[in-house]
Protein backbone atom coordinates (compact mmCIF):
# COMPACT_ATOMS: atom_id res chain seq x y z
CA UNK A 1 0.00 0.00 0.00
CA UNK A 2 1.30 3.37 -1.03
CA UNK A 3 1.49 6.32 1.03
CA UNK A 4 -1.90 7.50 -0.55
CA UNK A 5 -3.63 4.89 -0.09
CA UNK A 6 -2.33 4.25 3.69
CA UNK A 7 -3.81 8.31 4.18
CA UNK A 8 -6.91 7.38 2.31
CA UNK A 9 -7.69 4.43 4.39
CA UNK A 10 -7.17 6.12 7.44
CA UNK A 11 -9.13 9.45 6.81
CA UNK A 12 -12.01 7.75 5.36
CA UNK A 13 -11.66 5.30 8.91
CA UNK A 14 -11.62 8.22 10.93
CA UNK A 15 -14.75 9.94 9.14
CA UNK A 16 -16.64 6.53 9.66
CA UNK A 17 -15.93 5.91 13.48
CA UNK A 18 -18.61 8.84 14.08
CA UNK A 19 -21.20 7.91 11.38
CA UNK A 20 -20.65 4.18 12.58
CA UNK A 21 -21.97 4.92 15.86
CA UNK A 22 -24.98 6.95 14.83
CA UNK A 23 -25.98 4.45 12.49
CA UNK A 24 -25.90 1.80 15.02
CA UNK A 25 -27.87 3.96 17.07
CA UNK A 26 -30.34 3.94 14.11
CA UNK A 27 -30.37 0.00 14.06
CA UNK A 28 -31.56 -0.67 17.45
CA UNK A 29 -34.01 2.68 17.09
CA UNK A 30 -35.29 1.54 13.97
CA UNK A 31 -36.00 -2.33 15.22
CA UNK A 32 -37.95 -1.24 18.14
CA UNK A 33 -40.42 1.79 15.82
CA UNK A 34 -41.79 -0.41 13.30
CA UNK A 35 -39.37 -2.20 10.72
CA UNK A 36 -42.45 -2.33 8.24
CA UNK A 37 -41.21 -0.66 4.80
CA UNK A 38 -44.14 1.91 4.71
CA UNK A 39 -42.91 2.52 8.34
CA UNK A 40 -39.26 2.74 7.28
CA UNK A 41 -39.56 4.96 4.10
CA UNK A 42 -42.09 7.33 5.80
CA UNK A 43 -39.01 8.12 8.14
CA UNK A 44 -36.44 8.11 5.26
CA UNK A 45 -38.26 10.05 2.29
CA UNK A 46 -37.64 13.16 1.54
CA UNK A 47 -35.36 13.65 4.62
CA UNK A 48 -32.30 15.47 2.83
CA UNK A 49 -30.28 15.29 6.25
CA UNK A 50 -30.36 11.36 5.96
CA UNK A 51 -29.52 11.56 2.28
CA UNK A 52 -26.35 13.94 2.79
CA UNK A 53 -25.24 11.74 5.74
CA UNK A 54 -25.88 8.18 4.02
CA UNK A 55 -24.43 9.66 1.01
CA UNK A 56 -21.43 10.35 2.51
CA UNK A 57 -21.07 7.51 4.64
CA UNK A 58 -21.38 4.92 1.46
CA UNK A 59 -18.37 7.30 -0.34
CA UNK A 60 -16.25 6.53 2.68
CA UNK A 61 -16.92 3.36 3.18
CA UNK A 62 -16.83 2.62 -0.56
CA UNK A 63 -13.32 3.95 -0.85
CA UNK A 64 -12.07 2.53 2.37
CA UNK A 65 -13.59 -1.01 1.59
CA UNK A 66 -11.79 -1.03 -2.04
CA UNK A 67 -8.31 0.16 -0.06
CA UNK A 68 -9.12 -3.28 2.46
CA UNK A 69 -10.17 -5.71 -0.42
CA UNK A 70 -6.74 -4.10 -2.47
CA UNK A 71 -4.54 -5.07 0.33
CA UNK A 72 -6.28 -8.38 0.57
CA UNK A 73 -6.08 -9.86 -2.82
CA UNK A 74 -2.60 -8.26 -3.36
CA UNK A 75 -1.56 -10.64 -0.14
CA UNK A 76 -3.64 -13.13 0.11
CA UNK A 77 -3.91 -14.40 -3.72
CA UNK A 78 -2.04 -14.66 -7.16
CA UNK A 79 -2.63 -11.55 -8.69
CA UNK A 80 -0.19 -9.24 -8.82
CA UNK A 81 -0.54 -5.02 -7.16
CA UNK A 82 -1.24 -3.80 -10.62
CA UNK A 83 -4.24 -6.37 -10.71
CA UNK A 84 -5.55 -5.86 -7.55
CA UNK A 85 -5.33 -2.51 -7.60
CA UNK A 86 -8.13 -3.52 -10.87
CA UNK A 87 -10.01 -5.62 -8.98
CA UNK A 88 -10.40 -3.62 -6.09
CA UNK A 89 -10.99 -0.61 -8.04
CA UNK A 90 -13.86 -2.17 -9.44
CA UNK A 91 -15.14 -3.62 -6.71
CA UNK A 92 -15.22 0.37 -4.86
CA UNK A 93 -17.00 1.99 -8.23
CA UNK A 94 -20.25 -1.55 -7.63
CA UNK A 95 -20.32 -0.70 -4.01
CA UNK A 96 -20.78 3.21 -4.43
CA UNK A 97 -23.05 2.58 -7.25
CA UNK A 98 -25.25 0.34 -5.24
CA UNK A 99 -24.77 2.40 -2.15
CA UNK A 100 -26.07 5.69 -3.96
CA UNK A 101 -28.48 3.87 -5.78
CA UNK A 102 -30.06 2.61 -2.58
CA UNK A 103 -29.36 5.97 -0.67
CA UNK A 104 -31.41 7.85 -3.27
CA UNK A 105 -34.24 4.93 -3.32
CA UNK A 106 -34.34 5.52 0.84
CA UNK A 107 -33.94 8.96 0.92
CA UNK A 108 -35.80 10.67 -2.00
CA UNK A 109 -39.32 11.45 -1.70
CA UNK B 1 21.74 -10.18 17.18
CA UNK B 2 21.54 -13.31 19.53
CA UNK B 3 17.37 -11.72 20.22
CA UNK B 4 17.21 -11.07 16.25
CA UNK B 5 18.01 -14.61 15.41
CA UNK B 6 15.43 -16.37 18.05
CA UNK B 7 13.06 -13.64 16.51
CA UNK B 8 13.47 -14.53 12.95
CA UNK B 9 13.50 -18.14 14.90
CA UNK B 10 9.74 -17.82 16.19
CA UNK B 11 8.79 -16.15 12.47
CA UNK B 12 9.57 -19.09 10.78
CA UNK B 13 7.84 -21.51 12.95
CA UNK B 14 4.89 -19.00 12.80
CA UNK B 15 4.94 -18.61 16.37
CA UNK B 16 4.21 -15.12 15.74
CA UNK B 17 0.57 -16.43 14.71
CA UNK B 18 -0.56 -17.16 18.36
CA UNK B 19 0.48 -13.77 19.18
CA UNK B 20 -2.80 -11.65 20.92
CA UNK B 21 -1.94 -8.53 18.86
CA UNK B 22 -1.10 -10.81 15.54
CA UNK B 23 -4.69 -12.64 16.19
CA UNK B 24 -6.52 -8.76 16.70
CA UNK B 25 -4.97 -8.19 13.22
CA UNK B 26 -6.32 -11.47 11.65
CA UNK B 27 -9.72 -10.28 13.28
CA UNK B 28 -9.75 -6.96 11.87
CA UNK B 29 -9.17 -8.04 8.08
CA UNK B 30 -11.44 -10.98 7.99
CA UNK B 31 -14.32 -8.70 9.74
CA UNK B 32 -13.54 -6.05 7.09
CA UNK B 33 -13.78 -8.89 4.35
CA UNK B 34 -16.99 -10.37 5.74
CA UNK B 35 -18.80 -6.91 6.14
CA UNK B 36 -17.43 -5.50 2.48
CA UNK B 37 -19.00 -9.18 1.31
CA UNK B 38 -21.88 -7.97 2.70
CA UNK B 39 -22.38 -4.51 2.09
CA UNK B 40 -23.61 -5.10 -1.49
CA UNK B 41 -26.15 -7.14 -0.65
CA UNK B 42 -27.16 -4.74 1.89
CA UNK B 43 -27.47 -1.86 -0.65
CA UNK B 44 -29.30 -4.66 -3.28
CA UNK B 45 -31.96 -4.90 -0.58
CA UNK B 46 -32.38 -1.23 0.08
CA UNK B 47 -32.42 -0.82 -3.69
CA UNK B 48 -35.70 -2.92 -3.83
CA UNK B 49 -37.91 -0.09 -2.19
CA UNK B 50 -37.41 1.00 -5.97
CA UNK B 51 -40.14 -0.68 -7.36
CA UNK B 52 -42.56 0.10 -4.17
CA UNK B 53 -42.88 -0.92 -1.13
CA UNK B 54 -44.01 -4.49 -1.52
CA UNK B 55 -40.40 -6.06 -2.63
CA UNK B 56 -38.67 -4.33 0.51
CA UNK B 57 -41.89 -5.69 2.71
CA UNK B 58 -41.28 -9.27 1.52
CA UNK B 59 -37.50 -9.11 2.70
CA UNK B 60 -38.34 -7.74 5.99
CA UNK B 61 -40.86 -10.36 6.63
CA UNK B 62 -38.27 -12.95 5.44
CA UNK B 63 -35.62 -11.51 7.95
CA UNK B 64 -38.06 -11.55 10.60
CA UNK B 65 -37.00 -15.71 11.05
CA UNK B 66 -34.53 -16.56 13.78
CA UNK B 67 -31.55 -17.47 11.77
CA UNK B 68 -32.02 -14.09 10.09
CA UNK B 69 -31.93 -12.22 13.35
CA UNK B 70 -28.57 -14.15 14.53
CA UNK B 71 -27.11 -13.44 11.09
CA UNK B 72 -27.92 -9.67 11.92
CA UNK B 73 -26.55 -9.84 15.44
CA UNK B 74 -22.86 -11.55 13.72
CA UNK B 75 -23.15 -8.71 11.53
CA UNK B 76 -23.01 -6.54 14.20
CA UNK B 77 -20.39 -7.98 15.51
CA UNK B 78 -18.28 -7.45 12.73
CA UNK B 79 -19.26 -4.00 12.56
CA UNK B 80 -18.48 -2.90 16.14
CA UNK B 81 -15.02 -5.05 16.18
CA UNK B 82 -14.16 -3.44 12.84
CA UNK B 83 -14.89 -0.22 14.08
CA UNK B 84 -13.22 -0.54 17.78
CA UNK B 85 -10.44 -2.25 16.48
CA UNK B 86 -10.06 0.59 14.20
CA UNK B 87 -10.15 2.87 16.46
CA UNK B 88 -7.49 1.06 18.32
CA UNK B 89 -5.18 1.22 15.35
CA UNK B 90 -5.65 4.79 14.56
CA UNK B 91 -4.89 5.97 18.16
CA UNK B 92 -1.98 3.88 18.44
CA UNK B 93 -0.85 5.55 14.66
CA UNK B 94 -1.49 8.90 15.87
CA UNK B 95 -1.32 9.74 19.40
CA UNK B 96 1.53 8.51 21.82
CA UNK B 97 2.70 4.98 22.36
CA UNK B 98 1.20 3.27 25.21
CA UNK B 99 1.53 0.24 26.97
CA UNK B 100 -1.46 -2.42 27.62
CA UNK B 101 -2.16 -2.79 23.65
CA UNK B 102 -2.88 -6.55 24.12
CA UNK B 103 -5.69 -5.63 26.69
CA UNK B 104 -7.22 -3.22 24.60
CA UNK B 105 -7.36 -5.46 21.67
CA UNK B 106 -9.10 -7.74 23.94
CA UNK B 107 -11.69 -5.14 25.58
CA UNK B 108 -12.45 -4.30 22.04
CA UNK B 109 -13.09 -7.81 20.92
CA UNK B 110 -15.54 -8.26 24.20
CA UNK B 111 -17.07 -5.29 24.00
CA UNK B 112 -18.42 -6.05 20.53
CA UNK B 113 -19.71 -9.67 21.15
CA UNK B 114 -21.25 -7.73 24.30
CA UNK B 115 -22.81 -5.16 22.12
CA UNK B 116 -24.37 -8.21 19.35
CA UNK B 117 -25.64 -10.16 22.16
CA UNK B 118 -27.83 -6.89 23.61
CA UNK B 119 -28.70 -6.47 20.04
CA UNK B 120 -29.83 -9.99 19.55
CA UNK B 121 -31.68 -9.80 22.42
CA UNK B 122 -33.11 -6.60 21.40
CA UNK B 123 -34.44 -7.84 18.57
CA UNK B 124 -35.74 -10.94 19.20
Amino acid sequence: MNVSLYIWQRATAAIMAPMILMHVVVIFYATRHGITAVDILARTRGSMGWGVFYALFVVAASIHAAIGIRNIVAEWSPLDDRAAGIAAFVFGLVLLGLGLRAVAVVTLP
Amino acid sequence: MIARTARHQDYRKNLHRSDLLWLAALLHRLSGLGLAAFLPLHFLTLGLAVDGEARLESFLRWSDAPAVKIGEAVLMFLLAVHALGGVRLLAVENLAWHEGQKRNAVLAAVAAAAMAIVFLVWIF
